[in-house]
C-alpha cells in the first residue's frame, strides 16, 4: 500500500531521517521499533505530511506520495494518533469525530444525522458513550477509542498509533488491541510504535527496526524475541567524540535522595551523586528521569521523599529553596524553561542570582562577558536578545546563567537536544570541567553515546523504577539498553 | 526611513509631535500657556493611573477596577478629611486613600494568583465590589465639604506647572526608576516575558504579580487624592471608565497585553497623545461623538503599527546576528 524508499530528513544541526526504507501493506500490523531519537517521530511526520523529506520517495497505492502539509495526508487516507490526544475538550464525542465535515441541513448542522453517524461509529470500535456527552468527561482510554473512530470516520486506510498504550491499563490496552485486529482484518493498514516490546511481539505481524536515522532490519514478527530487537536497536553511530574527563576521585556525597515518590510514577526512588563525579540517568522517553529531577529541584512537587545535601537534610518547596541550597537545573526545553527570550544576554545569565534592590549593570555586563568568554558564546555582545542566539549559544547562556548562581550540585536535562556537533562537544568539555572543579552532575539524555561518553556511571530508568545503576568500566550500550527496557516486560523478565 | 521611524522608540514621541503641530496650526487658542496648563491637568489622573496599570500589563495581568476603586477611595478617605481643617486629618486621609487602593490591588493580584483565575476576570469582579462599596459607604451620596487645604493644592501651580502634575510627573520618574533600574523591575519584565523561566530561576512570580496590582492599587489612591483635591468633591460614581483610558495609555505607549513588553516613558507619551487629542479636538469644535471615534481609531493605529513594528524587528532580529557573530571581546 505504502512504499518509502531512501527517505531523507534533515534538520540544522541533526540528520534525523538517513535513508529509511519502509513497506506498509493493506492488512497487517507493522511494528516501529528504536531507541530515543532513531527517527521514529519525524518518519511518521513525514508519512503524515507534516513534514517534507529532503530526499528519497513516498508511493501510496503505486502513485507518488508528495503530500503539501497535514491535510493531503488525511486525504490519503493517513490516520495518526499522537501520544498527546488532540481532541477538543469542550465539544461531544459527536462534533469531535466529524469535525472536519460535520453533516449539514440548509447550512445548519443535522444533529440527527451526526447522532446516528457517530453511534455508528462509536460501535464499530466497541466505545459505549452517548455521541453528546463532552470529550472532557471521558477517561484517557475512551478518549483514544474517539480518536480511532474519528481516524475511522476519515476512510482511513493506514493509521499510525505513537505509543498509544503508555497511559492504559492492561485491560484497556486488551480492548484497543481488539480493536485493531479487526481493524486490521478490514485491510486497513496499521503502523505501531511502542516503548512495550511485548506488546509488539504479541501484536505485529511484521516490524520494522530504526537506528540513526536509518532503517536496518525490516521482517517478519514471527520467530522473534525481545532480545533480537534490543540486539538490532543498539549500535547507534559511536563515531561522536567526546571529550576525556580528567581523572578525578569522586569526593563526599553531594546529594543523596531517598525514598522519592513522583505522581504517576512507580518508583519510590534513591540515588546519590558525589562531588567530582557525573552520573548520567538514562531510560527511554517517559521513564520517569525528568519527573524525578524535576521533584528533587522543586519544580514540580514531590509526593514523598527526602533530601540531603552533603549530609544535611534541605526540604525543598520550590525552586527557590533550591537555588537557595545550591543546586541547579538545566530543563530540557530551554526556549520555554530556561530562558526569557526577551532579554539580553546579561539579564539572563543573572537571573538566577539576582538579589537586592538596585540592578548592578557595570557588574552585570562584565560578568555576562566573562562567563561569554569562558563557554565561548558566540553573540554581537552581551546586550543581544537571546532570542536571537542560535540553540548551541542560547543552551550557553542557561549553562552561564547557572555558572553564575554557584551550586554545587548541578543538574542538567537533555543538555544538548538540537545543539550542532561542534557545540555538543564544547558543552560536554564544560560539563566535565564543572565535574573536575568538584561539582556534582547528573545528565539526563535520551543520547545513549553521549551519557556513555562524559559519565562516570548511569542509572536506568525503567517505567519509573531505577533498574539499574552502571558503572563507567561495566558500560555496555545492549546492557544498558535492555535494562531501560526491562520495566514494560510483563514479571520483570529480561528480554 | 520609515521603517526607521515605526522601528525606533521614538516613534510614539514623533506621533505626538506631529500631532501638537497639527492643532497648533488648526485649533485655534491650542499652542497658549493657558491651554498647555489645562491639558497637563487634564491628563494628570490618567498619567497617575496608567503608571500603575503598566506594572499590571507588564507581568502579563489587566486591572479593569481601577475607576471604582478611584471612586471607593475617594469616599472612604473623604468621609474621613470631611469637614475638618487639621493637617493631621488631611494627612491620615491621604495615606487612607493610599492604603485603601493597595488593599483592593492586593485582593485582586492574591486571588488571581492563589486560585489561577485570568485577572481580567478577578479585576471585572472588583470593578462592580469597588463601586458598589463605595455607593454603600456613603450611601450614594456626594461629599462635598473636604479640607480647603486640599483644593488649594489642586489649584497650586510650581514653576508654572499644576503641581498635581508635578505629582503626576513624580509617579512616572518613580515608576521608570523602578522598572529600569531596580531588580524588582527586572523581575517585572521577565516574569511577563516568561513567567516560568523566572520560577525556575528560583524567584516566587506570584509575589511578583501580586506586587505589581498592589502598585497599580496604590497609584489609584493617589489618583483619588488628585482627583478631590481638583474638583472639591468625593463622588461614589467617579472614574467610571478610567481604566479602559489608563489601558489604552499603555498600549498606545507601544506596551503587550501578553506581557513582558512596554515602557513608562511610552505610558507617559501615551497619555500625552490622548490628551493632546481630546484637547485639540474639543478647540476645533469637533462634536463629543466624533472625538470618541477618532480617539478609537487613534488607539487602532498604534497597535497595529506596533504589530507591525515587532513582525519588522523580529525579522530584522533573524537576519542580523549571522553577521554579527563575533566573539564576545573583553
Amino acid at each position: 500500500m505504502m512504499t518509502v524508499t531512501g527517505l531523507v530528513k534533515r534538520f540544522p544541526g541533526v540528520v534525523a531521517l538517513d535513508g529509511v526504507d519502509l513497506e506498509l501493506r493493506g492488512g497487517e500490523i507493522h511494528a516501529l521499533v528504536g531507541e530515543n531519537g532513531a527517527g521514529k517521530s519525524t518518519l511518521v511526520k513525514a508519512l503524515a505530511g507534516v513534514h517534507a523529506p529532503d530526499a528519497g520517495t513516498m508511493t501510496f497505492d503505486g502513485r507518488p506520495y508528495t503530500p503539501a502539509g497535514a491535510a493531503d495526508g488525511l486525504a490519503a487516507g493517513i490516520s495518526v494518533m499522537h501520544q498527546e490526544l488532540a481532541l477538543l475538550p469542550y465539544l461531544t464525542v459527536a462534533e469531535n469525530l466529524f469535525l472536519r465535515e460535520l453533516p449539514r441541513k440548509a447550512g445548519v448542522v443535522d444533529r440527527r444525522r451526526l447522532r446516528e453517524a457517530a453511534a455508528r461509529l462509536l460501535a464499530e470500535v466497541g466505545l459505549d458513550v452517548a455521541p453528546d456527552t463532552p470529550v472532557e468527561r471521558l477517561g484517557i482510554a475512551q478518549m483514544q477509542l474517539v480518536e480511532i473512530a474519528r481516524a475511522l470516520s476519515a476512510e482511513c486506510r493506514l493509521l499510525i498509533l505513537d505509543e498509544p498504550t503508555a497511559t492504559l491499563t492492561s485491560r484497556e490496552a486488551g480492548r484497543l488491541f481488539t480493536i485493531l485486529r479487526a481493524l486490521r482484518e478490514r485491510g486497513v493498514a496499521i503502523v505501531y510504535i511502542s516503548h512495550h516490546l511485548e506488546e509488539v511481539l504479541e501484536l505485529a505481524d511484521r516490524v520494522t527496526v530504526l537506528r540513526n536515522g536509518r532503517s536496518i532490519a525490516s521482517m517478519p514478527m514471527t520467530g522473534v524475541t525481545a532480545p533480537d530487537l534490543v540486539k538490532l536497536m543498539v549500535g547507534r553511530d559511536l563515531a561522536q567524540e567526546f571529550p576525556v574527563k580528567p581523572p578525578t576521585e569522586p569526593g563526599e556525597v553531594a546529594l543523596a535522595v531517598s525514598g522519592l515518590k513522583v505522581a504517576g510514577f512507580e518508583g519510590p526512588l534513591s540515588f546519590e551523586v558525589r562531588r567530582g563525579e557525573v552520573v548520567g540517568l538514562a531510560g527511554l522517553v517517559g521513564s520517569g528521569r525528568t519527573e524525578a529531577m524535576r521533584a528533587v529541584f522543586g519544580a514540580d512537587p514531590a509526593l514523598a521523599g527526602q533530601i540531603e545535601l552533603f549530609g544535611r537534610k534541605v526540604r525543598i518547596r520550590h525552586p527557590k529553596d533550591a537555588v537557595r541550597a545550591g543546586i541547579s537545573l538545566l530543563t530540557e526545553d530551554r526556549k520555554s524553561q530556561g530562558l526569557v527570550l526577551d532579554l539580553p544576554i546579561s539579564a539572563n545569565v543573572t537571573l538566577a542570582k539576582l538579589r537586592g534592590f538596585l540592578l548592578r549593570f557595570g557588574q552585570e555586563r562584565a560578568l555576562a562577558q566573562d562567563l561569554g568568554q569562558r563557554l565561548h558564546l558566540r553573540s554581537a555582545g552581551v546586550s543581544q536578545h537571546v532570542r536571537t542566539l542560535s540553540g548551541g549559544n542560547q543552551q550557553k547562556v542557561v549553562l552561564a546563567k547557572w555558572l553564575n548562581a554557584g551550586a554545587d550540585v548541578l543538574i542538567v536535562d537533555e543538555p544538548t537536544r538540537g545543539i550542532d556537533v561542534g557545540a555538543k562537544y564544547e558543552i560536554h568539555e564544560l560539563l566535565l570541567g564543572l565535574a573536575a572543579q568538584g561539582k556534582a552532575l547528573l545528565v539526563v539524555s535520551s543520547d545513549l553515546p553521549e551519557l556513555m561518553g562524559i559519565c562516570d556511571r548511569i542509572l536506568v530508568f525503567s517505567r519509573g523504577r531505577i533498574a539499574g545503576s552502571v558503572q563507567r568500566a561495566d558500560f555496555d550500550a545492549e546492557h544498558i539498553l535492555t535494562l531501560a527496557y526491562s520495566g514494560y516486560l510483563k514479571n520483570g523478565e529480561t528480554p | 526611513m520609515i521603517k526607521r521611524l515605526v522601528l525606533g522608540e521614538a516613534g510614539i514621541g514623533v506621533a505626538l509631535v506631529v500631532l501638537a503641530g497639527f492643532f497648533v496650526v488648526a485649533a485655534p487658542n491650542f499652542a497658549t500657556e493657558q491651554n498647555l496648563r489645562n491639558i497637563m491637568t487634564q491628563i494628570t489622573l490618567n498619567t497617575v493611573l496608567a503608571v500603575g496599570m503598566t506594572f499590571v500589563i507588564l507581568v502579563g495581568g489587566i486591572d479593569l477596577s481601577v475607576g471604582s476603586a478611584m471612586a471607593l477611595c475617594a469616599v472612604v478617605s473623604g468621609t474621613l478629611m470631611a469637614g475638618s481643617s487639621s493637617p493631621v486629618t488631611l494627612l491620615a486621609g491621604i495615606l487612607l486613600s493610599m492604603l485603601v487602593g493597595a488593599l483592593v490591588g492586593l485582593a485582586n493580584g492574591f486571588i488571581s494568583e492563589q486560585w489561577r483565575v485570568p485577572s481580567f476576570i478577578v479585576t471585572l469582579a472588583m470593578l462592580n465590589i469597588a463601586r458598589g462599596a463605595a455607593e454603600r459607604y456613603t450611601n450614594a451620596a456626594t461629599i462635598y465639604d473636604l479640607p480647603a487645604g486640599l483644593n488649594e493644592f489642586g489649584t497650586l501651580t510650581v514653576l508654572g506647572v499644576p503641581a498635581v502634575f508635578w505629582v503626576a510627573l513624580l509617579l512616572v520618574g518613580v515608576g521608570w526608576f523602578v522598572l529600569s533600574r531596580t531588580v524588582f523591575g527586572r523581575l517585572v519584565y521577565a516574569t511577563g516575558n516568561n513567567e516560568e523561566a523566572v520560577r525556575l530561576s528560583g524567584h516566587k512570580t506570584a509575589r511578583i504579580k501580586i506586587a505589581a496590582f498592589v502598585i497599580a492599587g496604590f497609584t489609584v489612591g493617589i489618583a483619588a487624592i488628585l482627583y478631590m483635591a481638583r474638583l472639591n468633591i468625593a463622588s461614589p460614581i467617579l472614574g467610571q471608565g478610567y481604566e479602559l483610558n489608563a489601558i489604552a495609555a499603555v498600549v498606545i505607549g507601544g506596551a503587550s497585553l501578553m506581557g513582558g513588553r512596554g515602557s513608562m516613558v511610552g505610558t507617559f507619551l501615551g497619555a500625552c497623545l490622548l490628551g493632546v487629542l481630546t484637547n485639540g479636538l474639543l478647540l476645533m469644535g469637533v462634536s463629543d461623538f466624533e472625538r470618541q471615534i477618532i480617539t478609537g481609531l487613534v488607539i487602532l493605529i498604534a497597535v497595529v503599527l506596533d504589530a507591525y513594528r515587532l513582525r519588522l524587528a523580529r525579522k530584522l532580529a533573524v537576519t542580523q546576528p549571522a553577521q554579527a557573530l563575533t566573539p564576545v571581546t573583553g
